[in-house]
């Protein structure tokens, strides 16, 4: 890969950089890869190495009604969020890309909001108005807040395909006599469609993943995974943990390979654009 | 390289009307009011004007030791996590954009997969290293470092470790994205210019990754200062940080008018910082697409 460039230091110096470089991806990767043998393991607390295998924690989270029906309502209110997210958020990126928006600095401000916004200071102002508005506990509830805090991501996904995507043939739909709705549903829609996808999935884990808001908007009777992993954390290190954080940890590899699927989509898709051929 | 371009947003063909555009953000602006604006403003409402116009609660903040105390660890913390990300994270980026192919995939699947792993994952995963009857008690007294298991978890350092670890990936992909965008030409030019491999870096690399940098320190930063889930479960009492703070005034005292002078000085400093540099937050840099 470095063939032609010129050495930027010498052996020792660039032998020592790719280590150290090295050793920062084993830190990143190994606290969470250490996990997933432990999860394994028969014994009652948790060793490494695993002194055998067993399923035995996972059976034990599949048999547990809690873990499952928390499992269960994360699941429902990732899908909602996904699902409203990426509405909401294609819907805003089409207008921030091909409309005129007045007042474009204030947009802009709000769309990052929920990201440099702490999740803490968030978190207990929903609590507040939640418990007027009896929203706490509930899959509306849970369902607004997650899809507030995945639509900055959903937008600058969908905002970054519709800027791959060559604007002109929007206008031949639209000059060959077709209605801007349908000029979006067969045009825009199909070339755009892996980016509101890949939107869909990250809106899914942000929503699925997340725990501050989601601890403080919970009630006793419905909450979400996170919230109850934050429980039983705190309560506990206990063997069945490792075995939800490795099933966690497995999710979290699915999405990023069918993100990496999509991306790969939308990179066919932008090719013949360019050159002006239909695909 | 589209960090200096002065707005995220680049208008592109005028097709939609004013009043088309407008009823395609109404949702966005719907949501925004009912569940970020009006919950906060309704908190900053109660640390302000409940029952009348006050800021004893804002001056309680600032005149008791105790807070002052929170409010100064969580900035020193944060400092240090970002400290900590940019030493880790710099060189790893600087190798990544200088490799391709396979070898760049992987090293940026292992950056972006515990940036989409749940935190409380990864939260967990420390505390698990960390315990008395851990994996590093075990290989340090395997080691003969030290004769007895030591407290590890709930101190400073296991705090800065693991939220260093949590927010790592928020360095690495804006300094990655900045040192990809620095032409081979300019290093190239300064070293037949007979600049050496340090000084090349230092007056051409370093200059031109400087966006990257200051984007990835204040995203650290900034989810430092307000970080809960990791300093809640991974630091103890003497570890308390501002967030933590919070949630204890809202769950334990329910203390909404001092929960949200909290919440105000928190948000004072996150808006500042933001407003400030605002060019730098680019998001999709975290979602996979390159700018």
């Amino acid at each position: 890969m470095t063939a032609g460039r010129p050495p930027r230091q010498g052996g020792v110096g660039r032998l020592l950089l790719h280590a150290f470089a090295y050793a920062v991806i084993v830190f990143l990767l190994l606290p969470t890869v250490l996990v997933a043998p432990m999860s394994v393991s028969p014994e009652k607390y948790l060793q490494f190495p695993p002194s055998g295998f067993s399923l035995r924690w996972y059976g034990e989270y599949f048999a547990d009604r809690e873990w499952v029906e928390a499992t269960l309502f994360s699941a429902e209110a990732g899908i909602i969020s996904a699902i409203g997210a990426t509405v909401v958020g294609t819907m805003t990126a089409l207008a921030l890309v091909r409309g005129r928006v007045r007042g474009r600095a204030v947009v802009e401000l709000l769309i990052i909001g929920p990201v440099v916004v702490p999740h803490i200071a968030l978190a207990v102002a929903m609590f507040l108005v939640y418990e007027q508005l009896r929203l706490t506990g509930t899959l509306l509830g849970f369902a607004m807040a997650h899809i507030v805090l995945a639509l900055p991501f959903a937008i600058f996904t969908v905002l970054a395909a519709l800027y791959r995507f060559d604007a002109d043939l929007e206008m031949a739909a639209l000059s060959c006599g077709a209605s801007r709705i349908a000029t979006f549903r067969h045009v825009t829609l199909p070339m755009i469609a892996p980016g509101v996808a890949s939107a869909a999935l990250f809106a899914f884990i942000i929503s699925f993943d997340e725990a501050v808001v989601s601890f403080f908007i919970s009630d006793l009777d419905r909450k979400t995974l996170p919230r109850k992993m934050f429980e039983d954390i705190d309560f506990d290190v206990s063997p069945v943990l490792a075995a939800v954080a490795t099933m966690l940890s497995l999710l979290t590899i699915l999405v990023l390979v069918l993100g990496h699927f999509f991306k790969q989509m939308a990179d066919r898709r932008a090719a013949p654009a360019r050159e002006g051929k239909t695909p | 390289m589209s960090a200096r371009r002065p707005s995220a947003f680049f208008l592109g063909g005028r097709h939609l009307s004013e009043a088309a555009s407008l009823a395609l953000l109404v949702p966005f602006a719907l949501l925004l009011v009912v569940v970020f604006l009006l919950p906060l403003g309704t908190l900053l409402h109660e640390s302000l004007l409940v029952p009348a116009p006050t800021l004893e609660h804002y001056e309680r903040v600032f005149a008791q030791p105790v807070y002052l105390r929170v409010m100064w660890r969580t900035l020193r913390i944060a400092f240090y996590v970002t400290l900590v990300a940019l030493l880790l994270g710099y060189p790893l980026a600087y190798v990544m954009s200088r490799s391709g192919g396979l070898k760049l995939g992987l090293m940026a699947a292992a950056v972006l997969l515990p940036l989409w792993t749940s935190v409380l994952v990864r939260t967990y995963a420390w505390m698990v290293l960390l315990q008395r009857n851990g994996l590093v008690n075990e290989g340090l007294t395997g080691l003969g470092f030290v004769d007895a298991p030591i407290r590890l978890l709930y101190t400073e350092g296991a705090v800065v470790l693991a939220m260093s670890h949590v927010l790592l990936p928020f360095m690495v992909l804006p300094v990655f994205s900045a040192l990809k965008g620095i032409p081979d030409d300019y290093p190239r030019a300064a070293q037949m210019l007979g600049a050496s491999g340090w000084s090349t870096f230092r007056e051409v690399i370093w200059p031109l990754s400087l966006p990257g940098v200051v984007s990835g320190c204040l995203m650290v930063f900034l989810l430092a200062l307000g970080f809960f889930i990791t300093p809640a479960l991974i630091g103890g009492p003497q570890q308390m940080m501002i967030a933590t703070l919070v949630s204890q005034q809202v769950r334990e005292m329910l203390n909404w008018p001092f929960a949200g002078a909290l919440v105000g000085v928190l948000l004072a400093f996150v808006l500042a910082l933001t407003i400030a540099f605002n060019r730098f937050i680019r998001l999709e840099r975290f979602v996979g697409t390159r700018s």
